[in-house]
């Protein structure tokens, strides 16, 4: 499967790797353009009198808090998240369209995400022209980025151990329902194990805003992560 | 013993099977004793049965047959929760999950011959016994209250009846009456738990008595989530609330519950209800055990739960004296978890994971109106200690809040399944 997840510089620290082959990525609002082109498009309205259709508009999207775009229904997910405080900056744009059901779990838009680092950044830059509030982005910014060394594959395909997983499970297990049910807190069963480790990394570097989960995630190494992950996979199969 | 055991079941099954799980196939199982079915009991009980697959024999004692949690009480004074919301009986724990639930009292512990004593006569042994029955008021701790004087002047600090007869209470004060609450000394259980109550009364009354108030004596200088209740306090019950600390006098206080009045710094006031909780201790059955310390309070080891009197013995939520865990509900379903792994790696060999532990407690101002603190905890040698914490903000919006509301809905349908099935 397409598991090239690129974690972000936050995201690789947290899991215990050395900020090692930074590189500067500029982005090209003109290439920009074309990728929006290709692949927002046919969903998002960015510029004058942008309305909202199949996604919202992407005006001033930077600063903007998730889900603020008043008249668009946003997903469960999305609206939770906005509530919980998510803003859209660099780092969160990039996670959310680099694979966006690592940042929103159950988001409504239908995009597998954009692998291409230098893809995405092209088109940060692009959108960064139509956001009314540029002076909220540091100097250089959506422009340039560090990124970060992909997480060595030795991380991404541990094995977690279910039965450790069962027992880190009971401590979710006081808020998340184990036979999947959502009475105020989301459901985590049944969940593709890549699917779930990528949230938990989430949590872990901060990327998801919110502050239980932060702690939950952030205490977690990531053999634990994918033990959890393991267990979660299958219950109720 | 233990040999004829093994050659026995070597003709059966393996002999290797037979060493590595030596006590599961004995004739005997390994007999746990879980005095208190509430939060840490409860959990403690369900987690053991389902995690060993019927190899160990575990008795429940629980003189209630349907336990009313205390968490989300206030909601119901407030007019969220129904009283029948909060119950919840211990049906699926005897049926589904094989527990022999006996509806008695503890009132012995013999840790020599290893028995519990119930008021019926009955004497229980076993190999392990799990405490968590809950708190007990200190005597006195409220000049001129006593637990006689419940009727008149309601505790509503453990679950049931109190709740019911204090809701009634408020219902039935005249127009522009006083509510007045007496606030406990730490530690004691659910550290925002009476601010929160006061919130709740204040919802019910601005909304069917507005022209009432309410007095909150208290002998803490500061309290739980102070900042996030007072602005609430401000936002939504302007006026209605006075709080009386220890610099006016809020710690010398005297009740009357036959005129129903207060004495503070001197001066008698009268009011129409009276809620004292006052000061707390383990519960009990801990004491009549002798696993408790000076102050009333169980000490138990970090890692385990097992209280550093007896090695046979563990104590779970409020009771033990573990560390920086605030006495929630939460921290005793915590707690039972890392409790419930251990015994089960004494009694059948299963394998024995790392502590953790943690807690959230949320709490209600106002109609979607909720906040949260929390943090996560790891044992040291000394005590559990806490890691990393967090609280809400004040000034956080709306949408924030209800989402924070909501959250707790979950976490109520979470935790209740979680000791209950
Ligand atoms: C108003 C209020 C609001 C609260 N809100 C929250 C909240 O929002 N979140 C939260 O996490 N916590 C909350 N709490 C705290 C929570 O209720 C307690 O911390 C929790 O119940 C402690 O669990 P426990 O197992 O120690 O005791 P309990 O849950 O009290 O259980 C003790 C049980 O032991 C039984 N028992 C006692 N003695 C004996 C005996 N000798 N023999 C047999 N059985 C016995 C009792 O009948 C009882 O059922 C609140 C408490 C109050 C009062
Ligand atoms: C198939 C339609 C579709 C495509 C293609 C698509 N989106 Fe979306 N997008 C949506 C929908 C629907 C939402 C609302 C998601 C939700 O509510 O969970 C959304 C949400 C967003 C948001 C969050 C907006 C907010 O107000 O919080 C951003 C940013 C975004 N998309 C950017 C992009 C970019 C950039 C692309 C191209 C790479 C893209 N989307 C491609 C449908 C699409
Ligand atoms: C104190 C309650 C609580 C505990 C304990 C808890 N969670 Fe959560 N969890 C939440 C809440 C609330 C959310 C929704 C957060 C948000 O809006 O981002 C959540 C979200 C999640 C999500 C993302 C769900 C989604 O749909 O996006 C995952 C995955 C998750 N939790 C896993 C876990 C795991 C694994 C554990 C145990 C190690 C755990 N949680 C413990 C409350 C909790």
């Amino acid at each position: 499967m397409a598991w090239g997840f690129r974690f972000l510089l936050p995201l690789t620290m947290a899991a215990g790797f050395a900020p090692a082959a930074m590189a500067e990525i500029l982005g090209d609002p003109a290439r920009g353009a074309e990728v929006f082109a290709r692949d927002c498009k046919q969903c998002h309205m960015v510029g004058e009198g942008a309305k909202n259709r199949i996604g919202p508009q992407l005006n001033g999207v930077y600063g903007r808090r998730a889900a603020s775009v008043d008249g668009f229904t946003y997903s469960k997910s999305m609206t939770r998240m906005g509530n919980d405080g998510l803003t859209w900056t660099i780092e969160t744009l990039d996670a959310y369209l680099e694979n966006p059901r690592a940042l929103v779990s159950a988001t409504r838009m239908s995009y597998r995400g954009l692998a291409d680092l230098q893809a995405r950044h092209d088109l940060m830059a692009y959108l960064r022209d139509y956001s009314d509030k540029p002076q909220n982005i540091p100097e250089a910014e959506p422009t340039a980025i560090r990124s970060a060394p992909e997480l060595p594959p030795e991380i991404l395909s541990i094995k977690g151990d279910a039965e450790y997983g069962e027992y880190l499970s009971s401590e979710c297990s006081t808020c998340h329902q184990k036979d999947g049910s959502d009475a105020g807190i989301p459901s985590i069963t049944n969940w593709p194990e890549e699917d779930f480790v990528a949230a938990m990394h989430a949590y872990k570097a901060k990327l998801r805003p919110h502050p239980v989960m932060q702690m939950m995630a952030g205490r977690l190494s990531a053999e634990e992560i994918a033990a959890l992950a393991a267990f979660y996979a299958k219950i109720g199969e | 013993m233990t040999i004829n055991r093994r050659l026995f079941i070597g003709t059966l099954a393996s002999a290797t099977a037979a060493l590595s799980a030596p006590m599961v196939f004995g004739q005997t199982r390994p007999r746990v004793v879980v005095v208190g079915g509430g939060a840490g009991g409860a959990t403690v009980a369900r987690y053991m049965a389902k995690d060993s697959d019927g190899a160990l024999d575990i008795t429940l004692i629980e003189p209630s047959r349907t336990y009313y949690t205390c968490f989300f009480s206030n909601l119901y004074l407030g007019g969220f929760r129904t009283y029948e919301s909060l119950g919840h009986s211990y049906g699926k724990l005897a049926a589904e999950y094989a527990i022999n639930v006996v509806h008695d009292m503890a009132i012995g512990v013999d840790r020599d011959a290893k028995t519990v004593t119930l008021a019926s006569g009955s004497v229980v042994p076993y190999d392990k016994l799990v405490l968590s029955p809950g708190i007990d008021f200190v005597e006195e701790s409220v000049p001129g209250w006593s637990v006689s004087a419940q009727n008149a002047m309601p505790h509503a600090y453990k679950g049931g009846s109190q709740t019911q007869l204090l809701q009634a209470q408020i219902a039935a004060m005249p127009e522009g009456g006083t509510f007045a609450m007496v606030a406990p000394p730490n530690p004691y259980r659910c550290p925002p738990g009476p601010y929160e109550r006061i919130s709740m009364v204040a919802n019910y009354l601005k909304a069917n008595n507005p022209t009432a108030k309410i007095l909150v004596l208290d002998p803490k200088e500061k309290f739980s989530k102070q900042g996030l209740f007072e602005e609430g306090w401000n936002k939504h019950y302007s006026g209605m609330i006075t709080r009386i600390g220890p610099d006016m006098g809020g710690a010398v206080i005297e009740a009357r519950p036959d005129t129903m009045e207060i004495i503070v710094d001197g001066e008698a006031e009268k009011v129409d209800v009276c809620n004292v909780i006052p000061a707390q201790r383990a519960g009990q059955i801990a004491t009549i055990a002798g696993v408790t310390n000076d102050g009333g309070w169980a000490p138990v080891h970090a890692d385990s739960m097992l209280s550093k009197a007896d090695e046979n013995i563990y104590v779970l939520g409020d009771s033990s004296a573990q560390g920086d865990m605030p006495k929630s509900g939460f921290s005793a379903n915590s707690q039972a978890k890392v409790a419930a792994n251990h015994i089960r790696g004494a009694l059948t060999g299963s394998r024995v994971f790392p502590a953790k532990y943690s807690n959230t407690c949320w709490s209600l101002i106002a109609a979607e109106d909720g906040v949260k603190v929390g943090a996560s905890y790891e044992p040291t040698p000394e005590k559990i200690a806490s890691v990393e914490s967090f609280i809400s903000q004040t000034g956080e919006d709306a949408a924030l809040r209800k989402t924070t509301y909501e959250e707790s809905l979950g976490w109520y349908e979470g935790i209740t399944t979680d000791m209950f099935g």
